[in-house]
């Protein structure tokens, strides 16, 4: 077995629902610390009190621009980071943080919330609120492939997680929104459901085969746009669906 | 990739419960193996296109029974957002195998919930048999009803059964009239999302089952995946289908290889033609998106 990667989370303006995501993989979790990764930053769960050197830093919450400590260790967790993910859809889209406008005690003046893209580069997303643990999991395992694997398995990774990066090259605004403009607009939307059944606060319905959005009820967390098969659909990855899914398990083995 | 997707053999078929094939579509494949299924406990339920408030306008339902699968059983040329149901079937529902039924398009989206669970926590490994639809087109309900009751003159609620097939849109009554509409005419109302689709047997579908290849009354399937391996010969040694080598029917795999050609062929063009689709102010060609390439 090749040396673990270490992976570490640094909670921002986040509600720990992404870690509790990760540790939602039960046994999973203690299969993925044991053979492939050690855990040198988390708050919760470590007690490491500074921003180590990390190949996997999973950024939970979005930033606050008038806290100087959060956006401090933003900006150390990236330099000393090989893949710097945004776990989740605050850190990722800025998710309910989108709503913050400051003007509660004791601290009126944190107003201003971002999702971490506007401070540092970001390699990766992991949309969602929550976020899936198999979906964690995946970005987990395929990570270790990438920087520790073979070069067949370092092509798999690869072709796993390009859609993840290319979704961080995207941009950081989501809303079902997304729907109209990147899915329905372009002439993509087929009517398939799995926004209205991906969507955390059932915001979407299916009105004649076609999404409705209640934006009012929408939180912005970025799952319906990235689960749906028109967002992005990359055959090389889908067509050996059952390879990959059979690697992942026996990887959890 | 070949045009018929990965198969480990495709047969033409037909269901032997006659109360299935009295109101299947085809061969009630779907019909028989959901039904094989649940019984067998591979499955707790399926998600198919149950009946919806208007008529022929299908709803997903989550079905656990057999009666409730034959109240599903049928073709309705309009759209079933099957996925909707796919993260809550294992949530109030509480099913561990989930069973759903779908065009390739809702087969391509199953893999991805599986692969990128992105909002689909506990979808992955729950799903249990999923079976795809060959599928040409869909249309909108409206478009439907303009098909039915402006070129066909029938009433929606007076249709027994409606066919795609042989260059014509055919609608039977209950009554016994047969209305039909050059499928030429067609494609002004095909959704518009079905241009870039370029899947036609359901690939990703653990067994695929549609009617072009085989006579009337009967199915072409595929067998693609292990799971579909498993089921199938599990429901062919319980006698549930008749069978013959797809090589001694007619039309045969050649028409559905064509027919599949045709249709990956023309939206390829489709797909390719967004790219080009618009113009920049320095005369190069502005685009569309093209979800085969990036988000």
């Amino acid at each position: 077995m090749a040396e673990k990667i270490t992976i570490g989370e640094l909670h921002l303006s986040g509600c720990t629902g992404c870690l509790v995501t990760l540790a939602d993989n039960y046994e999973g979790l203690f299969k993925l610390l044991d053979d492939y990764a050690d855990l040198v930053y988390a708050l919760t769960l470590v007690d490491v009190r500074h921003v180590p050197e990390m190949d996997v830093c999973l950024v939970e919450g979005s930033c606050c621009l008038n806290d100087k400590t959060s956006v401090e260790e933003l900006k150390e967790a990236r330099a000393k980071s090989k893949v710097l993910v945004a776990y989740g859809g605050c850190a990722a889209y800025g998710n309910i943080t989108r709503f913050s406008r400051g003007g509660q005690w004791n601290q009126p003046g944190h107003e201003a919330y971002v999702p971490i893209s506007e401070v540092v580069d970001v390699d990766l997303y992991i949309p969602s609120c929550p976020p899936c643990p198999q979906q964690v999991r995946n970005v987990a395992v395929m990570a270790y492939l990438l920087l520790r694997g073979n070069d067949e398995q370092k092509n798999l990774a690869t072709a796993y997680l390009t859609p993840l990066m290319q979704l961080a090259q995207r941009g950081n605004e989501a809303c079902g929104c997304d729907l109209l403009y990147d899915v329905i607009n372009q002439g993509l939307c087929m009517g398939c459901g799995t926004c209205a059944g991906t969507c955390p606060v059932r915001a979407i319905t299916m009105e004649y085969g076609k999404p409705n959005v209640n934006r009012d009820l929408c939180i912005k967390c970025g799952a319906c746009y990235a689960q749906c098969p028109r967002s992005w659909f990359n055959f090389d990855v889908m067509n050996n669906y059952e390879g990959i899914m059979d690697a992942i398990n026996g990887a959890m083995q | 990739m070949d045009v018929l997707g990965n198969y480990k053999s495709v047969i033409s078929a037909r269901s032997t419960d006659k109360d299935i094939t009295k109101k299947s579509q085809d061969g009630g494949i779907i019909t028989t193996l959901f039904a094989y299924a649940l019984e067998e406990g591979i499955i707790d339920g399926a998600i198919v296109a149950g009946p919806g408030d208007e008529p022929w306008k299908p709803e997903p339902v989550v079905a656990t029974t057999k009666a409730e699968l034959l109240a599903a059983a049928g073709t309705r040329y309009t759209i079933s957002p099957n996925l909707n149901l796919i993260k809550e079937a294992t949530r109030s529902y509480g099913l561990d195998r989930v069973g759903i039924v779908g065009t390739p398009c809702q087969m391509q989206a199953v893999r991805k919930a599986q692969l990128y669970p992105i909002g689909m926590r506990d979808v992955d490994d729950k799903i249990a048999l999923a079976l795809g639809i060959f599928c040409m087109e869909n249309l909108s309900y409206q478009a439907l009803e303009a098909i039915v009751e402006d070129h066909c003159n029938q009433k929606m609620e007076s249709v027994k059964k409606m066919d795609i097939g042989k260059g014509k849109f055919t609608v039977y009554t209950e009554r016994g009239a047969v209305s039909q509409m050059p499928l030429k005419l067609l494609s002004k109302y095909v959704q518009p999302g079905c241009n870039v689709c370029l899947d036609y047997v359901a690939n990703l579908a653990d067994i695929s089952s549609g009617s072009v290849g085989s006579p009337d009354g009967w199915s072409t399937v595929f067998v693609r995946s292990m799971k579909g391996n498993a089921v199938w010969d599990g429901a062919i040694a319980a006698d549930l289908f008749e069978t013959k080598p797809m090589d001694q029917v007619k039309p045969g795999l050649d028409l559905v290889t064509k027919l599949a050609t045709e249709k990956i062929t023309k939206n390829q063009k489709n797909v390719d033609a967004r790219k080009t689709f618009g113009l920049k102010a320095d005369g190069t060609a502005k685009g569309l998106r093209n979800p085969y390439e990036t988000p």
